[in-house]
C-alpha cells in the first residue's frame, strides 16, 4: 500500500478556527427579514385528554401573531419515525407532562413565550403510568397497545436451563441504570422559511437532515423536492439530535406554512429537558454460569427498557442493547428477552451507545462478581472467555480479523498497572484508612452502523466536485455535530483524490444537493460517508493520475518510469506536478470532474425470530480500566483516571480520536456518578443545570489513551467506527473499582454516595 | 412594532468601540449583545448562569450575559468574543491554542471558554493547572471531556 499522505495524520480541525472566533452560525444565530418567532405550548400534567385549547387571553400580548394547533396540519397528523404513534400534535390526548400541544407564533421570541403562558388549555386528568416495570403487568392501565410494549426481541441458542443445572458457578443480579440528559450545550431549534413556489425551506440543527426532511414533507403535505433542509452549525447532538430534531422543524415548518413568514423556533434549556429524548432509564436481570475452569457456559438476560409516551426510536435502541446484553464473550447457551415499556414520561431515544450502556452495567459488573466466584482475577476471567478473530457471537455471527479485543485488554491491563495495584490491594485488606482507592475493568464490544434492524437506511451518498481553480467541494449526507465529520471526511477525500488537504471543503448537509444517506448515528459517518466518498473520487482519481502522467511524461520524465503521488503533487523521474496544474489540464481536456458515489453496508443475515445471524457488518472493541477514591465516610467517589484502550479500525485523524474518546469517557462518567434526572408523579423534577449535575474540570479524571489498529478490509482506509464505544464501558468499570476499593457493590446507576455509603453500612 | 415601556438610553465600549443606544430597561445583557447588537458569537446554552456559555468581560471580569441586566454595563467595557484579539489584530494566543490542541468541538462552549480563560490569565497570567480547573468550572462542555481546553489554556499563558 502506498504511504498515505493525509489519512492518518492529525490535520487541523475545518470548523476550529469560525468556532474559536465566534463567527460560526448556529441555527439562532440565523436572521431573515420579517422573521416571527414561534413558542411552544406545553402539557402541564401526565396524561390528560384536552378539551379545549383558547387563546383569548394570547391575543392581548403585544406582537401576537397566531395560534397553531393541530387543525393546521395539512398532511397526516403523524411524525414518520419507526412505528408512527407520535403525532405532530396531539388532537385529543397527551401523554406527557411537556408535550408540545400547540404553538404560538409572534413578532419576537419573548412576545411568543408570553402569549404561550397565557394560551388555556382545558383538559381532564387521565390515570398514568410512571414505572416501566408496572406498565408491564397484566392489570396495568393501557397506554399502548394492549400490553404497553412498544417492541420486544429474543436471542436464543442452546439449552440454558441445562446449562445452569450443570454449572459449577453462578451469578444473578439485579440492575438499573437512571436516565441521561445529552445537555449538548446549544439546544434544539429550526427556522423554516416558506418559498414562492409553496415549498419550504429548513435550517435545522440535526444529525439526521433527512429525517427532518420526511417530517417536514408529511407535515405539510409536500413533494419531496419542495422541501429543503440545511443543516445548520450544530453544537452537540450524542444522539439527542437524532429524531426529535424532526419534530421541532415541522413545527416551525407548520408556523410558517400558516404565516407566510419565515418562523424561528428555539428552546430554552428547560423545555428541552421536558420535552426532548434521553438515555432509557434501564433495568435488567442478568444471569451467567460458568464451568470449573471458569469458563463462559450461559447466560440468561430480562432487560426493560422505559420508553415513555411515544416509541420513538425505542424499538432499534433496544434491538442494539439485545444484541450486546451478553458482553464480548463467547457463550454457547444463551437466552435473551428484552422490552421497551410504554410509560407517561418524556420520550427516550438515541444517546451515545444506544441501548448499550445499561446493560453493559449490568453485566459487566456482574462478570466481576461471577469472577470473584471462581475465585479469578477479573482480566483474567475476561482473557479466559473473550471473543477472538474467528469465533461467534451469540447471535452466531462469525468474527473475522479485525477484532482486537484481546489486545486492547492486555494493553489496558498492562498500562493500568493492573496486576500489581490488585495485588498490593489484596494483599492489605484493612489498611484503608478513611480514603480507600480501587480499580476495576469493563470490556465492551460495538456493532458499527445500522446492522440488521436498520439495514434499509444502511446507505450513503456524496458529490465529488473539482472546480477549475482545483478547490474541491464534497457534499455528503451525514452531519457535522462537534464530532469532527467534516475534517475526517476532507482528509478522505483529499487522499483520494491527491488533493492538498487545505482545498477540500465538505460541506454542512444540504438535502437537495445528495441523496439520503440515512442518520448521522451509530458511529457510521467515517464508515459509510467516507466509502461514498472514495466512490465518487475514485474515477475522478483515475482521469487525473493519468492526466498527470501525460503531462509528467512530456515534461520528459519517461514513461517507464513509477509516478508517485503524495500531498498534492505527482512526481516521475526527478519530474513534478502539483495538484492545481493537473486539475487546470483535465479542465482543458473537458474531462468530468465531479461525480456522485454510494456505498450501501453488505447484507446482514439476522432473523428477528430467534436472534440468530450476522447483526452488524463489523464490530469496534474498546477496553477500561478505572481508579476511584471512595470516601468511607461518606460514600463519595472521585474518579482519577481512566486507561482505555480501543480497536475501531484505522485512525484517521489521531487527535480528534483522541477527543472522541475523552469526551466519550467523561459523559459515561458523568452519568456513572453524578446525573440524576428524576420524576414525581409524573412531572420532571429538575429540568435545569442547577439540579441535574454534570461533571466539570473539576471533576475530570485523568485519560490514558490507546488505539489498536486493526484494519477493516471494507471501511474507508481500514477504518471502522469510533464515536459511541469510548462512553459504553466506563460505568461499570468505575462500580468494579468502587466494589474492589470498599467492597460496596452497587447496582443502579447513577452511583451515588449515598447507595455507596449504605452499601457499606448495610451491605 | 415593540412596544418600549420603560427605555433607557445606554452609553457603554463595546470592542473597542463607544456605543450608544436605546433599549427596553428590562432587558438582559444577552439580548443586548446577540439581539440589539448583533453579536451572534455569545450564546445562551441555559439561560440561569448554570453553563457559562454566554460569558463576557465586563470591566474585565467574565460574567454570565444571562444574570444581567444591560443597564448594568452603563459606563463599563464589555468585551464579547468579537472583541478577542491577538496583539497583531489576528487571532488571540487563547484562540490559537483552542485550535491547536483540539479543543474545539461542536463549539457552542467556545466562545465562553475562551473569555473566562482571558478573565483568569489577566488576573493571573502564571494561573497553575488547578487554578485553570477551578477558574473553569462554571463552563460545561459536553464534547471534550475537558482535557485538551485545560491543556490549551496552560499553553497560552504567558503569550501576548
Amino acid at each position: 500500500m502506498e504511504k498515505l499522505s493525509y489519512v492518518g495524520k492529525s490535520l487541523p480541525r475545518k470548523d476550529a478556527l469560525i468556532k474559536a472566533v465566534g463567527a460560526a452560525q448556529y441555527a439562532g444565530d440565523r436572521e431573515f427579514a420579517g422573521m416571527l418567532h414561534a413558542a411552544a405550548v406545553r402539557s402541564p400534567r401526565p396524561r390528560i385528554k384536552i378539551l379545549s385549547i383558547s387563546d383569548t387571553a394570547a391575543r392581548r400580548v403585544p406582537g401576537y401573531v397566531t395560534l397553531v394547533t393541530y387543525k393546521d396540519i395539512k398532511g397526516v397528523n403523524k411524525w414518520p419515525v419507526v412505528l408512527q404513534d407520535y403525532p405532530f400534535l396531539p388532537e385529543k390526548e397527551s401523554r406527557f407532562a411537556g408535550e408540545t400541544i400547540a404553538l404560538v407564533v409572534a413578532q419576537t421570541a419573548r412576545a411568543a413565550k408570553k402569549a404561550a403562558a397565557l394560551v388555556e388549555v382545558k383538559y381532564k386528568e387521565l390515570p398514568f403510568l410512571e414505572e416501566p416495570l408496572k406498565a408491564l403487568e397484566k392489570d396495568a392501565v393501557k397506554i399502548y397497545g394492549d400490553d404497553n410494549v412498544f417492541s420486544s426481541f429474543v436471542i436464543k441458542k442452546g439449552s440454558v436451563d441445562e446449562a445452569f443445572k450443570k454449572a459449577a458457578f453462578t451469578a444473578e443480579g439485579e440492575f438499573s441504570t437512571n436516565y441521561q440528559v445529552h445537555a449538548y450545550l446549544e439546544t434544539q431549534g429550526a427556522i423554516a422559511l416558506p418559498e414562492s413556489d409553496g415549498g419550504m425551506t429548513v435550517h435545522s440543527t440535526t444529525q439526521c437532515p433527512f429525517y427532518v426532511l420526511d417530517a417536514v414533507a408529511a407535515a405539510l403535505s409536500l413533494p419531496y423536492h419542495k422541501v429543503k433542509i440545511l443543516q445548520t452549525v450544530t453544537g452537540g447532538g450524542f444522539g439527542g439530535k437524532e429524531d426529535v430534531p424532526a419534530l421541532v422543524a415541522s413545527h416551525a415548518a407548520l408556523c410558517a406554512a400558516k404565516t407566510g413568514r419565515p418562523v424561528k423556533l428555539i428552546y430554552g434549556r428547560k423545555e428541552d429537558f421536558q420535552s426532548m429524548s434521553k438515555r432509557h432509564p434501564g433495568w435488567a436481570r442478568v444471569a451467567y454460569a460458568a464451568d470449573k475452569n471458569g469458563k463462559l457456559t450461559a447466560c440468561r438476560v430480562k432487560y426493560v427498557l422505559d420508553g415513555g409516551a411515544y416509541s420513538t426510536l425505542s424499538p432499534i435502541v433496544l434491538w442494539r442493547g439485545t444484541v450486546h446484553a451478553a458482553g464480548p464473550y463467547k457463550i454457547a447457551n444463551v437466552d435473551i428477552k428484552t422490552y421497551a415499556a410504554a410509560t407517561n414520561k418524556v420520550p427516550c431515544g438515541a444517546f451515545r451507545g444506544f441501548g448499550q450502556p445499561q446493560i453493559c452495567f449490568a453485566q459487566e459488573s456482574l462478570i466481576d462478581e461471577l469472577a470473584e466466584k471462581v475465585g479469578m482475577d477479573p482480566v483474567q476471567f475476561r482473557l479466559k472467555n473473550l471473543l477472538e478473530p474467528g469465533d461467534r457471537t451469540v447471535t452466531g455471527q462469525k468474527l473475522n480479523s479485525s477484532c482486537g479485543l484481546k489486545e486492547i485488554v492486555q494493553a489496558v491491563r498492562k498500562k493500568s498497572g493492573w496486576d500489581k495495584k490488585i495485588k498490593d490491594r489484596r494483599s492489605k485488606p484493612e489498611d484503608r484508612g478513611d480514603v480507600a482507592t480501587g480499580i476495576g475493568f469493563s470490556a465492551v464490544y460495538y456493532g458499527v452502523g445500522l446492522g440488521a434492524k436498520g439495514r434499509y437506511l444502511d446507505r450513503a451518498g456524496a458529490f465529488v466536485n473539482i472546480y477549475k481553480d482545483s478547490s474541491v467541494g464534497v457534499n455528503v449526507g451525514n452531519a457535522e455535530m462537534g464530532q469532527g465529520a467534516l475534517t475526517v471526511l476532507a482528509q478522505i477525500a483529499a487522499e483520494t483524490l491527491n488533493a492538498p488537504y487545505e482545498s477540500v471543503k465538505v460541506e454542512e448537509v444540504d438535502s437537495s444537493k445528495v441523496p439520503d444517506s440515512g442518520p448521522t448515528v451509530a458511529s457510521r459517518t467515517t464508515l459509510m460517508s467516507g466509502n461514498a466518498i472514495i466512490e465518487a473520487a475514485t474515477p475522478i482519481r483515475e482521469r487525473i493520475f493519468k492526466t498527470a502522467f501525460d503531462l509528467l511524461t512530456a515534461m520528459g520524465a519517461g514513461a517507464s518510469q513509477k509516478m508517485t503521488a503524495c500531498g498534492g503533487l505527482f512526481s516521475m523521474g526527478g519530474k513534478s506536478i502539483d495538484f492545481k496544474k493537473v486539475v487546470a489540464e483535465c479542465w482543458f481536456r473537458r474531462l468530468k470532474m465531479s461525480e456522485q458515489g454510494w456505498y450501501a453496508a453488505p447484507r446482514t443475515t439476522f432473523k428477528m425470530e430467534d436472534g440468530q445471524g450476522d447483526a452488524y457488518v463489523i464490530y469496534s472493541y474498546s477496553a477500561d480500566a478505572a481508579e476511584v477514591e471512595v470516601d468511607l465516610k461518606t460514600g463519595a467517589v472521585k474518579v482519577i483516571k481512566i486507561w482505555a484502550a480501543y480497536d475501531v479500525g484505522k485512525i484517521v485523524n489521531p487527535r480528534l480520536a483522541v477527543g472522541q474518546a475523552q469526551g466519550g469517557i467523561l459523559q459515561g462518567m458523568s452519568w456513572a456518578v453524578f446525573e440524576n434526572l428524576t420524576y414525581r408523579n409524573g412531572i420532571m423534577v429538575n429540568p435545569n443545570f442547577t439540579d441535574y449535575v454534570l461533571a466539570t474540570t473539576a471533576d475530570k479524571p485523568e485519560y490514558d489513551i490507546t488505539f489498536i489498529e486493526k484494519p477493516y478490509a471494507e471501511g474507508p482506509y481500514k477504518a471502522k467506527g469510533l464515536g459511541e464505544i469510548p462512553l459504553i464501558g466506563v460505568a461499570p468499570a468505575v462500580a468494579n473499582a468502587i466494589k474492589n476499593a470498599c467492597g460496596a457493590r452497587v447496582r443502579s446507576v447513577p452511583l451515588l454516595p449515598e447507595k455507596i455509603w449504605k452499601a457499606l453500612k448495610v451491605g | 412594532m415593540k412596544q418600549l415601556e420603560n427605555t433607557f438610553k445606554l452609553a457603554c465600549l463595546v470592542n473597542g468601540k463607544r456605543t450608544e443606544l436605546e433599549i427596553d430597561s428590562s432587558r438582559s445583557l444577552l439580548d443586548l449583545i446577540r439581539e440589539d447588537l448583533g453579536l451572534k458569537g455569545t450564546k445562551e446554552g441555559c439561560g440561569e448562569g448554570e453553563c457559562g456559555a454566554c460569558m463576557v468581560l465586563v470591566d474585565g471580569r467574565a460574567v454570565n450575559s444571562c444574570l444581567m441586566m444591560a443597564v448594568q454595563v452603563h459606563g463599563k467595557e464589555m468585551v464579547t468574543i468579537e472583541g478577542i484579539k491577538g496583539k497583531d489584530g489576528g487571532l488571540h494566543p487563547l484562540q490559537k491554542t483552542f485550535i491547536a490542541e483540539g479543543a474545539v468541538q461542536c463549539g457552542f462552549c467556545t466562545p465562553g471558554l475562551i473569555i473566562a480563560s482571558e478573565a483568569l490569565l489577566r488576573r493571573n497570567p502564571k494561573a497553575t493547572l488547578e487554578e485553570i480547573k477551578l477558574e473553569l468550572t462554571g463552563n460545561l462542555c459536553r464534547c471534550t471531556g475537558y482535557e485538551k481546553v485545560l491543556s490549551a489554556v496552560e499553553k497560552a499563558r504567558g503569550k501576548k
